[in-house]
Order: structure tokens, then sequence, then C-alpha cells
């Protein structure tokens, strides 16, 4: 089955982005991202100024999908937490919803064992939010979403993208 | 299956470089890393063996200007030609977007390019895609050697539904902006139409 196509409105965001802002704090992280499956950055907060972001949402899910495989090697579904441990700063990745990546970066401030408590609960507050979001995407009338502005595009719009 | 972002206004879509091993995915890749001007493309990426060869994948973000209020972003991927790596190969072509054959000209890689085509095929339909329904360029590569097979025959072979091709030279750029703007304009008027 087809996924759905990704559709972000503003209100969609910023429950994100309250969500996380609220466990950077919590969790005492250095910084957050959530990552869509297919390698599209969602959301950032907290320290994330000098992070290459679009390259972290590639790899992250590069990585999920690697591990995902080895899971199915294995004879499990999926492995929904990963944990990388570095010198100074370590990554605590989430599977949620089964189609979102949450990354926490955290230092010696924090600790494996508060990140992992509190992202438990901020996992379960983001998975409600993509389930509107997909819930939007396959009813785009009933959500009041309107329609695509991209009905309108014309040949010459994009023909201007490339004139140069 | 492209990301549209109304908070950023951003549409993000997804570009995956298919072919045989040592075809030039990624020499595409870096010629357009090359000729990009710095405020339009990221970091590019690439997971490759001690010997240079694609591991799992190249990943290069590209900027293209603005469409009706909307910044436009590609993310091109390639994927690790030889056959053993099928399945990092799977894993690149969730949520594709468009998707550009390039074929090795050389005539001894014939049969290289053909189990590759049908592996394309194989793994969309896996990801539940149809080949015919996503925006499929392909590209002739190497035209520039002496042993190319004729443009004809490759046309035979690999492209009897007659979608869009081009002929190239990766090495020195001929033919590597046309295939990526071909297969962007195929992305986005896909958008157009799903925007209904």
């Amino acid at each position: 089955m087809m996924d759905t196509q990704l559709v972000m409105y503003d209100e969609d965001y910023r429950k994100i982005l309250a969500v996380i802002q609220r466990l950077v704090r919590d969790a005492n992280a250095k910084g957050i991202f959530v990552v869509d499956k297919n390698g599209q950055l969602i959301a950032e907060a907290g320290e994330v100024r000098g992070i290459d972001t679009t390259s972290l949402a590639s790899l992250t899910a590069g990585s999920i999908a690697a591990t995902g495989g080895l899971a199915k090697i294995i004879g499990e579904e999926d492995f929904p937490v990963h944990f990388h441990q570095g010198q100074r700063d370590n990554l605590h990745i989430t599977l949620v919803a089964g189609r979102m990546i949450l990354v926490v970066i955290f230092d010696d401030r924090s600790s494996l064992g508060l990140v992992r408590l509190r992202v438990k609960k901020a996992g379960a507050e983001l998975a409600r939010i993509f389930e509107e979001i997909q819930k939007k995407a396959e009813n785009p009338e009933s959500a009041g979403a309107g329609a695509s502005p991209f009905a309108e595009i014309t040949d010459d719009d994009i023909d201007n993208l490339f004139s140069d | 299956m492209s990301f549209i972002n109304y908070s950023s206004r951003e549409i993000n879509c997804k570009i995956v470089y298919y072919g045989p091993g040592l075809c030039g995915k990624t020499t595409n890749l870096q010629y357009i890393y090359n000729k990009t001007n710095p405020d339009l493309k990221g970091k590019m990426i690439s997971l490759a063996t001690e010997t240079e060869r694609t591991l799992f994948f190249d990943f290069l973000p590209l900027a293209l200007g603005q469409i009706r209020g909307f910044k436009t972003r590609f993310h091109l991927y390639t994927v690790p030609g030889q056959v053993f790596y099928d399945a990092s190969r799977k894993l690149i072509l969730k949520g594709v977007d468009g998707v550009v054959f390039v074929a090795d000209s050389q005539i001894e890689r014939m049969e290289a390019n053909l189990e590759s085509m049908d592996n394309l095929k194989i793994n969309l339909q896996e990801q539940g895609y149809e080949l015919e329904k996503v925006p499929f360029i392909i590209q002739y590569n190497k035209r520039d050697l002496p042993n190319a097979a004729p443009l004809e025959e490759m046309r035979r072979s690999l492209n009897p539904g007659g979608v869009e091709d081009y002929e190239a030279c990766a090495t020195v750029g001929k033919g590597v902006f046309e295939t990526l703007k071909a297969t962007a304009k195929g992305v986005l008027t896909d958008l157009k139409k799903l925007g209904r």
C-alpha cells in the first residue's frame, strides 16, 4: 500500500513544536528533531545551531530503515528504540506511530533514564498529532483544508524554475 | 510521496537515481553538486566502501526556487548498483517521487542494465508503486565511449514504453542537468495532478 502524501499545516506544526519544546526542558536535552521515515525534517527544537539538519534527517531515516531491515532478519517487526553513545553527546532515537522518528540529542546534563522516561510521554502525544495529520491527509475536504495550491500550477510556473 | 509543509511553505520531493553498478549514478550527483550555486545546495553525503563504491546511498539536497509561494526542495538519492546490495536499494525507494534510470551504454553492460531495470520494477512493486505511474526518465550514460551500443538498440531493449530519455556523458556533465530537469518537471506535474 502506497503512503498518502504528507501535508503539514501550520497548526499541526505548532502542536508538534510545543511537544518537543517541552521535551527539551523536561528531558534536559540539547536538541530534538522530528523526522519523517522518508528522510524529511518535520520540526526541531533546542540547541540545533551548527547542525546540518537536512543531512541529519536523511541519515536518521536511512539508519532506521537499515535497522528495520535487520529487525526483520531476526524475526522482529522493527526496533522502535535506538541509542547511540558518544564521547560528549548521545543520540536517542524512537519510532513514533510507525511513521515518524523522534531524535533526542543529550549530554551529561541529562541521563539515558530521564530521556527514556520523558520520551515515552512525548512520543504518545506526538503519535496522537500524527494520527490527526494522517486523517486530514486522507480526507482533505472534511478537514476544511481547501484545494491544494498546486492544482493551479501551470507549465510556465514549472518552466520558470529552470530558466537560468 | 512528497512532503508539503504549509508552515515553512516548502515542498520536499525525493528523486532516486537507479541503475547497474558503475553506470555513473554518483557521477551524476557529483556533477550537479559541483555546478550548483552554494546557496541552493546542502552537503552531499556519500556512504561508500573504501573503494568508493556506494554502499548505502549518496544524498544531495537541492533547492530549485519558488513555485506559487512555496520553496521547492529536491532530495536526490542514488542507490548502490551492485546486485548484492538489494536490501539497501529497497529502503531508498521508500517514499520516492521520481526515478532516473542511468543506463551504462557500453555494449558489454547491456545485460547488467536489463537486470537492474527488472530489479527496479520488482522493488517498486514491493513498495506499492508501479513504474508506469511514477515520473520516470532514462539516461543513456557514457555515450562518448567507443564501445557504446547504438542508441536505437538501447532504446529498444530498455525503453519499450517510450518514456523521455537523454544521452549523457556524466563525467563532463553532458545530459546531467537535462535529465534532472525533466525528472523534476515530472514530479511537479504529478503534484499538480494530485492537487486536483
